[in-house]
C-alpha cells in the first residue's frame, strides 16, 4: 500500500498540469476547462476580495469548474494580492481542491470505520484493478476519477460506493466492477 | 414575516403558529437524513406528494421531511401523527397503500410494521421500539418532528425560548453560571469543561471576541453533527447566541465541511430566517445585543477539527494546528479570544437555560453530565445514531439499543473515540460509558463514534487502518507525527503481509511514545492509540500475525488463501462466473479448483457460495491442501444412478 515517493512526484508533477493534454486518443465530452477571468473576478468580489476568503473563493471555483488551472490560481493570485506559492499550499493541502482535470466519472469510495469493517478494501482492490488507477488519481483518457472518502454519513449501508453522486450501498467486490464496466463501455 | 422586537411578541408569534395547527391533522413525517436519502427517501416524498394530489387530500395531510431520526439500519422511515405509527423501509410503491389505508381507513399495515427480530411481535408506535425505548433523545429527538427548513417548527416545539429566556432574565453571568453549573463537557472529543472554556473568554480583557461552530466532522464512522446539523440546525443557533451573549461576542462562526452540502444549505438558511425574525443580526429581540454568524465550509482536512488549526483554517490560511502555550479561548480567531464548541455541545446549551442546570445534572456519572450521542455502525444489528444517558454501560448501548451483532457471530471489541481513540474488549463490556470512564479503559469519547467489531474483524488490520488514516491526514509540522506515523503504518502494513518481524512491537511501542510525548496536537498526541490499545487488548493477534504468520480473525488478505472443499462443492458454477479474475477451475458436475497463480483473494467465491453448501472457506497459517486428482473431480449425481 504505502508507495510514498511515488505520489510525491505525482503531486509535484500535477501542480504543472495545465491543461487536459491533447494527444492519446479520443476525448469525449471534456470540458476546455480553463476559466475566464470575468467569472474569476466575480467570484473574488463575492467575497469583498478579502484574502481571508482564500479558501471559500478556491472552494467556489472548484465546485463549478471541478479542478483548479493554474492560470486561474494566478489569476486569484494577483487580485488578492497573494503569492501563488501560498494559494498552492493551501490548494495542495486541502482535499477538496484537484490541480488536475476530473474525469467523466467521479468514483467515491467510503473507507470509513463502519465501511472499513465490512470489506471496503476489498471493493476498493477490485474497482482500482478495473480502473488502473489509485486514489486520487484520474485515468489518461479522463473516464474515471477515483476517491477515497472517510464517511458519507450511511453507515447503515456500508460498503458504500458513490459514482457521480449515486450511492451504491451494501456493494461487494463484484458489483462494484459490473457497475463500473458498465460505465467504461457506455 | 416581520421581525419580532420583544418576548412577548415573541410568545404570540408562537402562540399564532399553534393557532394555525391543528394537533389532529394527519401529518407524514418522513426521514430525508443522508443514510435514508441514500435509500431512496426523496423518491418516496415524490410519491406521497404525488398520491395526495391525487386522492385529493393535500390540503388535508401535511407532509413533513425531517432530519435522521437515526435507525438509519431501517431508512426510509415514515411516521404518521398523531397516531405516532411507524413504517420502516419504505418504498414509493408502498405510498398509495398508506394512502389508503393508515391515512384514510386508519387501520395499520402490518407488513411495514417493525418487526422484532426474535419474538417476531409486530410494534406499531416509535416509543415502543427496543432502538427508541431505551434512549434518552433529548438533543436528538427534535430531529423526527421538526421540518429543518422550517423556523415555525422549531419555534412550535419552544424554539428561542432559551435564547429569550436568557436575555431578558438572565444577566451573561448567570448563564455562565448555569452552564457552569451543568457541568457540560465538550463534546467534540476533549472533554473539556464547556463553563470554564467560556469563563475564560469572558474574563479575557479584549473587546471583540469570537464564538465557533466546530462542524468539521472527520471521524470515520460517524455523523452525528452533521444529522444535528442538517435535521435541527436552529437548537445549534440558538445555543450559539446564548454562548456568545454569555461572553460577550458579537461574532460567530460555523465551520463546516463542504463534504456536508445539505448542512451548508441548512443552517446558511436557518441563519436568514433568524436574521428576517430579529433573532440574530441587531438588537436582538430588542435587547440591544447585536450577534451575527458567517458560515465558513472547510475544505477537507481532518485536522482542521483540532482547534488552533480551525481557528487557522478560519483566517484563510493552511490549517496548522498553533502551539497552545496561551489556550485559544485567551487568544484564538486572529488572536482574539475565541470559545470554538462542537455542534453537540452547543445544541446542549438550550436545554441546559431551559430547564436548568439541576435536571440537567441528574442524568450521567459523577464526571460527565447529560446525554451523549453515539453513532453506533459497524458489525451491528441496528445501525444508527442513538443518544444515551452518560453512564449507560456499553453492552446496554450494543445489545439492548443496538440489537447485538447480525448473521450469529461474536462480539469481539468496540472502537470509541475515532482515529484517537482504542478498542475495548468484550470482558470490559460493563463498562459505564463517560470521558474519565473511556480513557482509563484507555480509549475516549471523542466525538462519539463507536464502531462494533465481530470475530471477523482483525484488530492488526483496525490498528493499520487508523494510523494509515491518521499518516494521510497528519499535516506534516511535527516530525513525530508526520515520520513516526508514516513508519508506525508501514511495520504494521508488513505485520499484516506476515512480514512481520519479532522485534516489531518494542519498536512501535518506541515510536508511539515518542509521538505521544513530541507532537504539538492532539492528533499526533493520540494517534498511536488504536495501536497501544489494541496490543493492550489482543496481544495474542500481533503475535500469531508475526510468529506464524497467521491471522486469527482470517482477514489479512495476504495471510489467507481460499480454498473449496471438495466434499462440500456441488459444481453448482456460482463461484466461477463471479470470480472477477477467472481463477476458479471448473464446470457442471465437475468440482472447482481455485487456481492461487491467479486467484486475487477477493473473496467473491466466499461470499457468494451458497450458505447451504459453505464449500469455500479461508486458511491461514498453513498450507492449502493440494488439489484433488483430475479423476475424482467428476460429481456423480445419485439420483442419476438409480
Amino acid at each position: 500500500m504505502p508507495c510514498q515517493a511515488g505520489d510525491l512526484t505525482l503531486k509535484i508533477g500535477n501542480l504543472f498540469f495545465n491543461e487536459p493534454l491533447e494527444k492519446n486518443g479520443p476525448r469525449r465530452n471534456i470540458r476546455k476547462a480553463t476559466m475566464d477571468n470575468d467569472r474569476i473576478d466575480r467570484i473574488i468580489d463575492k467575497h469583498r476580495g478579502e484574502a481571508s476568503s482564500l479558501i471559500q473563493i478556491l472552494l467556489e471555483i472548484q465546485s463549478e469548474n471541478r479542478w483548479l488551472p493554474r492560470k486561474t490560481l494566478e489569476r486569484i493570485g494577483e487580485k488578492l494580492g497573494v503569492p501563488l506559492t501560498r494559494i498552492l499550499h493551501i490548494a495542495s493541502f486541502y482535499k477538496a481542491f484537484s490541480l488536475v482535470p476530473k474525469g467523466r466519472h467521479e468514483v467515491h469510495i467510503c473507507m470509513g470505520t463502519a465501511c472499513h469493517v465490512r470489506g471496503a478494501t476489498r471493493v476498493l482492490d477490485t474497482a482500482q484493478e478495473r480502473m488502473g488507477i489509485k486514489p486520487g488519481e484520474t485515468d489518461l483518457d479522463l473516464t474515471f476519477s477515483l476517491e477515497t472518502v472517510n464517511c458519507l454519513g450511511c453507515c447503515a449501508l456500508g460498503p458504500v460506493m458513490e459514482v457521480d453522486g449515486r450511492t451504491h450501498g451494501k456493494i461487494t467486490p463484484g458489483e462494484a466492477e459490473d457497475v463500473l464496466k458498465k460505465l467504461q463501455v457506455g | 414575516m416581520s421581525r419580532i422586537h420583544s418576548p412577548v411578541e415573541l410568545e404570540e408569534f408562537r402562540k399564532s403558529i399553534l393557532a394555525e395547527r391543528d394537533p389532529n391533522k394527519p401529518c407524514i413525517t418522513l426521514c430525508s437524513g443522508s443514510a435514508c436519502h441514500a435509500t431512496g427517501s426523496k423518491d418516496v416524498a415524490e410519491s406521497l406528494v404525488q398520491e395526495l394530489e391525487k386522492q385529493g387530500l393535500t390540503s388535508e395531510v401535511d407532509i413533513r421531511r425531517t432530519g435522521c431520526h437515526g435507525y438509519c439500519e431501517r431508512g426510509p422511515i415514515i411516521v404518521i401523527h398523531p397516531e405516532e405509527i411507524c413504517y420502516f423501509q419504505i418504498e414509493p410503491g408502498d405510498v398509495p397503500e398508506i394512502i389508503d389505508q393508515t391515512i384514510k381507513e386508519k387501520k395499520i399495515i402490518e407488513r411495514l410494521l417493525y418487526s422484532d427480530p426474535v419474538t417476531n411481535e409486530k410494534i406499531t408506535h416509535e416509543s415502543e421500539i427496543p432502538f427508541y425505548k431505551n434512549q434518552e433523545r433529548l438533543v436528538f429527538g427534535s430531529n423526527g418532528c421538526i421540518d429543518p427548513k422550517s423556523i415555525d417548527d422549531y419555534l412550535a416545539i419552544g424554539g428561542y425560548g432559551a435564547l429569550s429566556k436568557s436575555l431578558f432574565e438572565m444577566t451573561p453571568v448567570d448563564v455562565l453560571e448555569e452552564v457552569k453549573k451543568s457541568k457540560l463537557r465538550g463534546r467534540g472529543g476533549g472533554g473539556f469543561p464547556a463553563g470554564r472554556k467560556w469563563e475564560g473568554s469572558r474574563n479575557a480583557p479584549e473587546k471583540t471576541k469570537y464564538v465557533i461552530v466546530n462542524a468539521d466532522e472527520g471521524d470515520p464512522g460517524a455523523y452525528m453533527d452533521r444529522a444535528l446539523l442538517e435535521g435541527n440546525p436552529h437548537s445549534i443557533l440558538e445555543g450559539l447566541v446564548i454562548g456568545a451573549y454569555a461572553i460577550g461576542a458579537q461574532e460567530g462562526y460555523i465551520y463546516v465541511r463542504q463534504e456536508y452540502p445539505l448542512a451548508v444549505e441548512n443552517v446558511t438558511l436557518a441563519i436568514k430566517q433568524a436574521e428576517t425574525l430579529g433573532l440574530l443580526g441587531k438588537n436582538i429581540l430588542g435587547s440591544g445585543f447585536d450577534f451575527n454568524v458567517i458560515v465558513h465550509q472547510g475544505a477537507g482536512a481532518f485536522v482542521c477539527g483540532e482547534s488552533t488549526a480551525l481557528m487557522t483554517a478560519l483566517e484563510g490560511r493552511v490549517g496548522e494546528p498553533r502551539p497552545k502555550y496561551i489556550r485559544s479561548n485567551i487568544k484564538g480567531l486572529w488572536e482574539k479570544p475565541s470559545v470554538l464548541n462542537n455542534v453537540e455541545t452547543w445544541a446542549n446549551v438550550p436545554l441546559i437555560i431551559n430547564k436548568g442546570a439541576d435536571w440537567f445534572t441528574q442524568l450521567g456519572t459523577e464526571g460527565s453530565k447529560g446525554t451523549k450521542i453515539f453513532s453506533l455502525v459497524g458489525k451491528i444489528a441496528n445501525t444508527g445514531l442513538v443518544e444515551a444517558p452518560m453512564g449507560m454501560t456499553l453492552k446496554d448501548i450494543i445489545f439492548k439499543i443496538g440489537g447485538g451483532i447480525p448473521g450469529g457471530k461474536k462480539f469481539k471489541a468496540v472502537q470509541t473515540g475515532g482515529p484517537s481513540g482504542g478498542c475495548i474488549p468484550e470482558n470490559l463490556l460493563d463498562l459505564k460509558v463517560g470521558f474519565d470512564e473511556l480513557s482509563q479503559a484507555g480509549s475516549m469519547m471523542g466525538s462519539g463514534g463507536m464502531i462494533v467489531m465481530d470475530e471477523d474483524t482483525c484488530m492488526v488490520d483496525v490498528a493499520k487502518y487508523f494510523i494509515g488514516f491518521l499518516t494521510d491526514e497528519s499535516c506534516g509540522k511535527c516530525v513525530p507525527c508526520r515520520e513516526g506515523l508514516r513508519q508506525m503504518h508501514r511495520i504494521l502494513d508488513n505485520i499484516t503481509c506476515g512480514k512481520g518481524k519479532e522485534s516489531d512491537i518494542a519498536l512501535l511501542e518506541q515510536l508511539s511514545e515518542t509521538a505521544i510525548e513530541a507532537s504539538l496536537c492532539a492528533l499526533g498526541k493520540s494517534a498511536p492509540n488504536p495501536f497501544l490499545s489494541t496490543l493492550r487488548y489482543f496481544r495474542d493477534e500481533y503475535e500469531a500475525h508475526i510468529k506464524e504468520k497467521r491471522c486469527p480473525a482470517l482477514s489479512c488478505k495476504n495471510l489467507i488463501s481460499y480454498y473449496i472443499d471438495p466434499d462440500k462443492c456441488k459444481a453448482c458454477m456460482i463461484c466461477a462466473k463471479q470470480c472477477p479474475a477467472a481463477a476458479i477451475d471448473g464446470g457442471k458436475k465437475k468440482i472447482h479448483i481455485i487456481d492461487p497463480d491467479k486467484c486475487t483473494n477477493c473473496g467473491t467465491c466466499f461470499d457468494v457460495c451458497p450458505s447451504r453448501f459453505g464449500a469455500v472457506t479461508k486458511i491461514s497459517g498453513e498450507p492449502v491442501p493440494p488439489p484433488i486428482p483430475e479423476k475424482d473431480r467428476i460429481i456423480i449425481r445419485k439420483s442419476k444412478e438409480k
